[in-house]
């Protein structure tokens, strides 16, 4: 069954209460063919565990990895991914899309 | 996002009600805006445009870039009648994501057989509607052509806030039921509700395209925006 929204956030929220590091990367922005509308979201625990999805599979490794640092400093990010980026052939969206996805840490004070 | 946040959106959401996260992206300062409270926030005709589209995104406001986050509940519908047409709106409506309920207390019209993979209640609408809690985001259909069976569903509809009714039946039906439903109770503007004979007028004539033509409808209904938004929009820009 694939996850709804629904179900993503109630698992980050059971991840936090259960005392694991968490963060949520949300689709804000997108411009050209993005293959997930904003709004769409991950949310990854210090484990590196993941749900959801804000690209169709492009970029999730790279958003997961940044994640990880949110945990570590609570400070939250704002990730490009495009053709324009230079990591383009490494980590861009191969449909010829932008988005900017905002990474933050659940459970900041 | 805070825990508390986080929390309140998940509760929200379980009970169906529409909640915004604006998230300040700059800095990532947040506050969460329940449906209820979209008529009094500063931000509400933004807040409003977006909520009815379902969509999220970026504004600009007060020299800050905001991210508006809509969690809207998943529409539903609600199908009174497991007839030809409704074979083909059930999946028709799940392909645009709505979760399909049919009711119809005739065992022989709703079996598994005929709608695979749709919760099927075969009970008296007076049983079977309650529980479903139709709500703001439901659409509401009566297709069984059978007074016995349509009136009181479309009675109860009457009492919820569902933001769409339709009914089956030619202009002279539904004369027919108007008087019927009146005698029962209902008001003038109850009636108006039902959008009758049901479906855009786009010539549809096979079970198939009805459905086409009544999803088509329920979509306007949730998407355009109502005429008192439309003018209030406009006041707003000028």
């Amino acid at each position: 069954m694939l996850n709804r929204d629904e179900d993503i956030l109630q698992a980050a929220e059971n991840w936090q209460k259960a005392g694991h590091g968490v963060a949520l990367a949300t689709v804000v922005e997108t411009w050209g063919s993005a293959p997930r509308p904003a709004g769409s979201s991950l949310v990854i625990n210090d484990d590196g565990t993941f749900l959801g999805s804000v690209s169709g599979g492009c970029v999730e490794g790279a958003v997961v990895t940044e994640a990880l640092d949110v945990i570590a400093s609570g400070k939250p990010k704002m990730l490009e991914f495009g053709v324009a980026d230079e990591t383009a052939w490494n980590v861009g969206l191969s449909c010829g899309g932008t988005i900017r996805v905002f990474v933050e840490k659940v459970g900041q004070s | 996002m805070k825990l508390e946040t986080l929390a309140q959106v998940n509760v929200e959401r379980a009970a169906r009600r529409p909640v915004i996260v604006i998230t300040d992206t700059a800095n990532g300062e947040q506050r969460l805006v329940k449906a209820t409270d979209i008529a009094t926030d500063p931000l509400s005709a933004e807040l409003s445009k977006q909520l009815r589209m379902g969509k999220s995104g970026m504004i600009e406001s007060g020299g800050k870039k905001l991210f508006l986050n809509v969690y809207a509940p998943t529409a539903r519908l609600v199908i009174v009648g497991a007839v030809h047409i409704s074979q083909a709106l059930a999946p028709l409506a799940r392909s645009l994501d709505y979760d399909v309920t049919v009711v119809d207390p005739r065992t022989a019209f709703a079996s598994p057989e005929r709608f695979p993979d749709v919760p099927l209640i075969a009970e008296w609408p007076d049983v079977a509607l309650p529980p479903l809690n139709i709500d703001h985001y439901t659409a509401f259909v009566a297709v069984t052509h059978d007074p016995k069976i349509d009136d009181p569903a479309l009675l109860h509809a009457f009492e919820r806030d569902c933001f769409y009714i339709g009914a089956l039946g030619s202009r002279k039906t539904h004369a027919k039921r108007a008087e019927r439903l009146k005698a029962q109770g209902a008001s003038d503007a109850d009636i108006a509700r039902i959008h009758a004979p049901i479906g855009l007028s786009i010539g549809a004539v096979s079970p198939s395209e009805i459905a086409v033509s009544i999803m088509a409808e329920i979509t306007a209904e949730l998407r355009l925006p109502k005429e008192g938004e439309k003018q209030t929009a406009k006041v707003q820009a000028a």
